[in-house]
């Protein structure tokens, strides 16, 4: 069975693995471990591991299709940020009449912008499993239209690198517009809670951690039974040579579409995650600037692994936590070094290093098992 | 009232316009005309200024305008004095009379020469009126777009006279218009006639009280609605020319913007469409272009002009040079490899933003433009294009055509298609395949810089400016097709034009928004653009 295949390989187990001890100990250290005690880990620092495990996510989902099917996404941002709106959307309605402005259905940027009823768009939305079933349908939704019709035509390499970027673009611009009914430049905030709890609560901030750790997990074996099957072997000929695969008989735009939705959702699901834990969503995810450094967080990982992805979202964001607090003016100036640096001299990013390191060691009988190597 | 101004104008009839046969000699009449002024009756000071116009003393109109903003002022030992600056205690004075720096005076001392809202009026078409006579032709110009609307029964009759004398086609026309405006007012259907076809905004206003029947009431021919009538026809035939006016304003500005968009991409068109590389640190080249302007204007303080015709091959310098140093630092490493150099251009880009940011300031700076491109050129009232436009579009055109001469008729143009056409052949035939690669990615790179120069001239000079170009930028090349100069030309100029005329009723960012969507549609339909390359030089 294709699903159950990943938890065959070692390189899945040993993931799945670090990613639950680490998983348990933050829990134990923050729950165990008494306040003040110096191994103590407090709400914000969980919160923070949260915000980094969603990421996390995102990196995997755009370094399935950047790795294994070649496609450069420079739009994944929109994905992510398109479910961070669904999500946002049914946390605004959990507001209820405790806004600002206290009116029972709108939420404030509404009545400030005098509407005096709800969009039909924001319909549905109070009920979470209609809004949890948005998160991964509204990115699904415009990943196939936009996959359907860039795939169909053939639009490969650089060029789909920049419709994508232009997408997100577009999407950045139109949801700065008020009249988008998505709260404008501001975004949506002013969160209150989630499933009944209270955002602001340790015990919301814990159970979103772990939620966005939960996740990661599924949609990391999610992305390693893809790429194992068959039809991520179609994927990885796509990516190294298309025309001959499709000379072979196969209908390569299908397999690009069917990979393409899937990492789109799981990059909403990401977003979804992402915006209860800081508790805003606004048009700025969707710059082009937040999509390219998701492509630097893979790249900086190593492609084409997976756990590559996982490691250079939380390194790279790492950073920018401890830069942009020392000295922010420092951080894009680092971030452009880390461009270039890790596409001159790092083509395969940590993972490569790691890999490498390890098949020196046990040079003979080297299975594989940490992934595919990348020819490009 | 009627017949001093009449007078007045028979004795400017009789003596040529430029000639001022009366000298400052006669002080003792113009201190009688002054005094006539401090009197406390208004109607009195009306007539005074009447008096005043009529003298035709040279400082006449100097002491109207210092009447009307209250300078002219009264000091304790009867002299009359004009305030220069009255902010503070003492105030600057100088003599009405003689013009000569009297030093300050304590306010206490001075007295106004108090005037009323009726006052005020006869005061500025008395100004405007004197004006009508003065020799400088802007003043006239001035005072006859001043008059248009403001006609009184008292200015007609000298208006007509004046419309006979006028040496100006323009200025006559103007005046004729103004009488006509008044004619029309007191109900004269003739008058529809000298007013159709002009755009002027105050004319149309007058037409369309006429048309709405206001001023039938009191019509010399009686109550018939005929002054209505024509009044709606002349007003219908303006309007339709005026939307005429206003498509080509549209145009004027979509082919502006465009040019700015063919100038921001043609240099992308050389580095990604001829040889391929993906430079996404293309904007901040130009955003070095830009920057290079304004700190030339620093060098050349007062000369703008100078300093903008110098920043013209400088900023080709500072950009080629950045782009050498970005093709052989890392570019060259990353041969085939174009998802890689995407990125890592992309890292450039954001290193040379902070840079600025860092260096010169995060705040944007303003480049001034020089004298012979600001203003503009009126085609007619509602049309008026602006010169830096202009020239922006002329300097677009002249870069366009000066590579498409490179490319075409040079040596370093034959290279270079031969290298991209087949990399190991061109070698083998002797061509230095390195040496073509940095010189074209230097020619592009100028090319950007060029922009940045040209784009300091219209907008503010920021870190983000090369930023908002650089999707823009890459949406030309792509819709016009990879590889091709006219298409880019093409895509650029037509985008440009969409965007404007999709701008009034979509709103600027929505039309953003179409026009990408559009883009994003139409490459589904033509992958390689509106020109795709065809024969050997199209990928296999």
């Amino acid at each position: 069975m294709w699903l159950t295949r990943p938890f065959n390989e070692r390189a899945t187990l040993t993931f799945l693995g670090v990613l639950l001890a680490a998983m348990i100990l933050v829990t134990l250290l923050h729950v165990a471990v008494p306040q003040g005690h110096p191994l103590h880990v407090n709400a914000y620092t969980v919160n923070l591991f949260g915000k980094y495990l969603s990421y996390a996510l995102l990196a995997v989902a755009v370094d399935l299709v950047w790795g294994y099917l070649g496609i450069l996404s420079l739009g994944h941002g929109a994905f992510f940020a398109l479910g961070g709106y669904a999500m946002g959307m049914y946390l605004m309605r959990q507001i209820g009449d405790r806004g600002v402005y206290g009116h029972p259905e709108l939420p404030d940027f509404m009545v400030f912008l005098n509407w005096d009823s709800l969009p039909w768009y924001w319909a549905g939305f109070d009920m979470a499993w209609f809004a949890f079933l948005m998160v991964l349908l509204v990115p699904g939704a415009l990943a196939l239209v936009f996959g359907f019709l860039a795939f169909r035509s053939r639009v490969t390499g650089v060029y789909l690198s920049i419709i994508t970027q232009a997408l997100t673009f577009a999407l950045m611009l139109a949801f700065f517009r008020n009249e988008m009914g998505f709260g404008g430049s501001d975004g949506l905030t002013d969160f209150r809670e989630i499933l009944g709890f209270n955002l602001r609560s340790n015990e919301a901030r814990l159970g979103l951690f772990l939620a966005s750790g939960v996740a990661l997990a599924v949609g990391y074996v999610l992305c390693r039974a893809i790429v194992g099957s068959k039809l991520g072997r179609v994927c990885v000929a796509t990516r190294d040579a298309e025309a001959r695969t499709r000379f072979l008989g196969y209908r390569v735009e299908r397999f690009q579409l069917f990979v393409f939705v899937v990492s789109a959702m799981l990059a909403g699901l990401a977003g979804a995650l992402y915006v209860p834990q800081v508790g805003i969503i606004n048009p700025s995810e969707f710059s082009p600037l937040f999509s390219i450094e998701i492509v630097l967080w893979v790249a900086l990982g190593g492609r084409a692994t997976l756990y590559g992805a996982v490691i250079g979202a939380i390194l790279v964001n790492y950073a920018k936590t401890v830069f942009t607090g020392v000295m922010p003016d420092a951080w894009l100036f680092a971030l452009g070094a880390m461009f270039v640096l890790v596409t001159v001299f790092l083509p395969k990013g940590v993972a490569g290093l790691l890999a490498y390191r390890i098949k020196r060691r046990r040079r003979p009988d080297d299975d594989g098992a940490t992934g595919k190597e990348v020819s490009a | 009232m009627r017949s001093l101004l009449f007078l007045w104008l028979l004795v400017l009839l009789v003596m040529p316009l430029t000639v001022h046969a009366q000298t400052s000699a006669n002080d003792e009449a113009a201190i009688e005309l002054l005094e006539a002024l401090d009197v406390d009756s208004f109607p009195a000071k009306g007539e005074a200024i009447e008096a005043i116009v009529a003298s035709d003393h040279e400082r006449a109109r100097y002491w109207l305008q210092s009447l009307l903003d209250g300078r002219l002022q009264r000091a304790d030992d009867g002299r009359f004095v004009v305030v220069l600056d009255n902010t503070g205690r003492d105030w600057p004075v100088e003599d009405a009379l003689t013009g000569e720096a009297l030093g300050e005076m304590s306010r206490r001392d001075l007295d106004r020469i108090s005037i009323n809202n009726a006052l005020r009026n006869q005061l500025r078409s008395a100004i405007a009126v004197v004006d009508l006579y003065s020799p400088d032709l802007e003043l006239r110009r001035a005072s006859a777009e001043r008059l248009l609307g403001e006609v009184d029964a008292e200015l007609a009759e000298p208006l007509e006279a004046l419309i006979a004398e006028e040496g100006d086609r323009r200025v006559s026309r103007r005046l004729a218009q103004a009488l006509a405006i008044h004619r029309l007012e007191q109900g004269e259907v003739e008058a529809v006639a000298e007013l159709q076809g002009s755009l002027h905004p105050r004319v149309r206003v007058a037409l369309a009280r006429a048309a709405s029947g206001a001023f039938d009431s009191r019509a010399v021919t009686g109550d018939d609605p005929v002054v209505a009538d024509a009044a709606q026809a002349a007003l219908v035939s303006i309007e339709q020319n005026l939307r005429l006016n206003r498509m080509a304003e549209t145009l004027y500005f979509g082919l502006s913007l465009g040019s700015v968009l063919v100038l921001a991409a043609i240099g992308l068109a050389i580095t990604f469409g001829v040889m391929g590389v993906i430079n996404m640190a293309h904007g901040e080249l130009i955003m070095l272009g830009a920057y290079t302007t304004w700190m030339m204007q620093q060098l050349l303080p007062g000369q703008p002009g100078l300093a903008l015709v110098l920043s013209v091959p400088a900023g080709f310098l500072v950009a080629a040079l950045a782009g050498i140093a970005i093709e052989r630092g890392v570019i060259q490493f990353l041969k085939g490899r174009p998802l890689e150099t995407l990125l890592a251009t992309f890292g450039i880009s954001l290193i040379l933003q902070q840079l600025v940011r860092t260096v010169i300031s995060p705040q944007n700076r303003t480049v001034v433009s020089p004298e012979w491109m600001s203003g503009s050129i009126a085609i007619n009232d509602a049309l008026s294009l602006t010169l830096n436009r202009m020239v922006v579009i002329a300097f677009a055109l002249a870069v366009f055509a000066a590579l498409l001469l490179i490319m075409r008729r040079t040596r370093l143009g034959l290279e270079v298609r031969a290298v991209t056409q087949n990399r190991a052949m061109a070698r083998s035939m002797g061509i230095r395949a390195t040496r073509v690669d940095i010189l074209t990615f230097a020619l592009g790179s100028g090319v950007a810089g060029l922009a940045g120069v040209a784009l300091s001239q219209l907008t503010n000079v920021g870190p983000n400016l090369g930023q908002s170009y650089i999707i823009d930028s890459f949406m030309v090349v792509v819709f016009g097709g990879v590889g091709n100069l006219w298409g880019t030309l093409v895509a650029g100029l037509s985008l440009g034009v969409i965007n404007q005329i999709l701008e009034p009723w979509a709103g600027a960012v929505l039309a953003k928004i179409i026009v990408l969507v559009f883009i994003i549609l139409f490459i589904q339909k033509r992958p390689r653009g509106l020109f795709p390359q065809k024969g050997r030089a199209a990928e296999g």
